[in-house]
């Protein structure tokens, strides 16, 4: 098409395509391009808003490296993502094996369990501040019907963590559907054959079911990392201001990544800085999801008669 | 005899852990509904009682006296009309043109709109930011809307996905009764797209309404508080009034439950067919 004279016609046709997607186009610029661009130069920079900005070469990241806190928050965040992601995996794909049976009312248990997912934000965030509460929180009753004796969830620098981790579990239902969907994919003629062959359901799970889904959990997991860095809210609210100056929870120990860049961004105003922390953080996921993406070939199977879709993972 | 009996315990105990996980799923919001009536004394009761003796619900006109929701609300919903319109709107254009026309570089440009996805938003927060701030745009609703209008890579790559799955002779036979190209997207396409569009205005107003940390930055003014940021203020100055805490936040969380219930089939669908991508 690039060296042979287009008709009338064609170019009609590109000049209307470009025009439908100009929006996007505009957008990358103004919403991704730039704002990258200028990120990566304000690490270089002290910028308080208020003064016009002055380049001061590594200073930003040379603090980085020398600060307690961003250490703190950098652990608190590969701690939570390295327990919270593969126990939603785990748990997402054990609960899409029920959700896949074909009984009575599954529709209802769908619609249940992918709830939490819709529901994030400040209210719930709110109620599990209020489940997770010591002395008079649901969770502590109810451990205290078997016999035990609760931790302090949110005030114990030993246990915060934790709590969040139990906390993410909640939301396994929106993997379980993801996984779900990967599930129905799966050509019932596999089973029927294996059935056919004597295979037992342990090893129809593990020869069918679990190469079959490796792209999606390939995917779950991809998804997982990236996103490993986005933790804001919940911690936001349930940390309480009582716990250190920086909202970080007692000792620190519920200070997430993005909370403590909030805090620099947001609260000192120091933008430079805090675009460095930006960078460093979005470079380590980077690293993590390449890791990840490269290892592929090793386990995640791709269905070679069925390659338009699955092979292109983006 | 034996398989069916085996058959029959099988079902039962799936049942069995299929209610326990659901119970474990609506817990937290019977809590929340349990505690929104207690009395102080009441909500400091151990052990707690699901069922209070004395509901009261006075609490919910309390805690709607004590901060004023309903500008929240007012705010909110206002948010919510003009980034769906922004949202329904761009991407319906950018998915149209990335299913239905060739031009050169279409595919690197649709390669390049998927990646963005996977730019960590820290990165890119605080240059946007400060290009608002620049133009001015501070506590007001613009940095939060405007960006609406551009598209979402998700949801455009949702809807070409169901666009290509739509035949070209739909288009082919408008065009020889003399459709244009936006006739044929409006009278032809829409009207088909509509669970893709389902998907896409429920998401944005999920999104929307559970977004904490834009309105945070971008907003100052009280009066143009959103119902989180409103919901977090009222959580910092009545700290330990639960009882209200949980009467606003049932408020809050029903328009929630009622869309995701009159959407759920859309929604699970439609997630459960990213897998097949996956």
């Amino acid at each position: 098409m690039a060296n042979t004279i287009m008709s009338k016609a064609e170019r009609r046709e590109e000049r209307f395509g470009y025009l439908f997607i100009s929006p996007w186009i505009i957008g990358f610029i103004a919403f991704a391009a730039f704002p990258i661009v200028a990120s990566l130069l304000i690490s270089f920079m002290k910028w308080d808003i208020y003064q016009a900005p002055s380049w001061v070469g590594w200073d930003n990241f040379n603090h980085l490296f020398h600060d307690k806190l961003f250490y703190k928050s950098m652990r608190v965040t590969l701690v939570y993502s390295a327990f919270a992601i593969p126990l939603g995996l785990i748990f997402g794909l054990a609960l899409s094996l029920l959700l896949n049976m074909n009984i009575r009312g599954i529709n209802t248990y769908r619609t249940l369990f992918y709830l939490p997912s819709v529901i994030s934000g400040v209210a719930i965030a709110m109620v599990w501040k209020w489940i997770f509460n010591s002395d008079y929180g649901l969770l502590n009753y109810m451990l205290s019907l078997i016999g035990i004796h609760g931790p302090k969830w949110l005030e114990d620098p030993n246990w915060i963590l934790t709590t969040y981790i139990i906390m993410s579990l909640w939301g396994i239902g929106g993997s379980a559907i993801i996984f779900l969907g990967g599930l129905q994919n799966i050509p019932g003629h596999l089973y029927e054959a294996a059935k056919i062959d004597g295979a037992k359901v342990m090893q129809r799970f593990s020869k069918i079911t679990l190469p079959l889904l490796t792209p999606t959990l390939f995917f779950q997991l991809l998804m997982g990392i990236i996103g490993s860095f986005q933790v804001f809210t919940s911690a936001f609210i349930m940390n309480g201001r009582g716990g250190s100056a920086s909202g970080g929870g007692p000792e620190n120990e519920g200070l997430f990544y993005m909370l403590y860049l909030y805090q620099k961004a947001f609260k000192s105003f120091d933008m430079g800085y805090a675009s460095a922390m930006a960078w460093v953080g979005g470079l380590i996921s980077f690293v993590l999801a390449i890791i990840v993406y490269k290892s592929q070939g090793r386990w995640v199977f791709y269905d070679a008669d069925d390659n338009n879709g699955k092979g292109r993972t983006a | 005899m034996t398989f069916r009996i085996r058959k029959f315990a099988g079902l039962t105990v799936s049942h069995l852990v299929l209610a326990a996980l659901s119970l474990a799923c609506i817990i937290p919001f019977l809590w929340m509904i349990s505690t929104s009536l207690k009395t102080k004394a009441a909500m400091w009761e151990f052990p707690p009682k699901w069922i209070p003796k004395n509901p009261l619900w006075h609490n919910y006109h309390d805690a709607f006296t004590l901060a004023p929701f309903g500008t929240y609300i007012t705010n909110t919903l206002t948010l919510e009309i003009l980034t769906i319109a922004g949202q329904v709107i761009s991407c319906t254009l950018i998915a149209y043109g990335f299913s239905r026309f060739r031009f050169r570089g279409r595919d690197t440009l649709f390669f390049l709109m998927l990646a963005t996805m996977l730019i960590p938003e820290q990165v890119t927060m605080i240059p946007t930011f400060l290009f608002y701030s620049k133009l001015e745009w501070i506590d007001t609703y613009l940095p939060l809307v405007v960006p609406a209008f551009f598209g979402n890579a998700f949801y455009v790559f949702l809807m070409r996905q169901f666009l290509l799955t739509i035949p070209k002779d739909l288009d082919e036979a408008a065009k020889i009764d003399g459709a244009n190209e936006f006739q044929i997207l409006w009278k032809v396409l829409v009207p088909i797209l509509r669970p893709s569009l389902t998907i896409i205005v429920v998401y944005t107003f999920t999104g929307v309404y559970n977004d904490f940390l834009s309105p945070l930055i971008y907003l100052n003014s009280p009066e143009k508080f959103t119902l989180a940021i409103g919901l977090a203020n009222f959580v910092s100055s009545r700290s330990t009034e639960w009882n209200l805490l949980m009467a606003a936040s049932t408020v809050i969380l029903l328009p929630l439950l009622v869309i995701y219930y009159m959407a759920q089939k859309n929604l699970i669908g439609g997630i459960a067919s990213l897998g097949i991508k996956g």
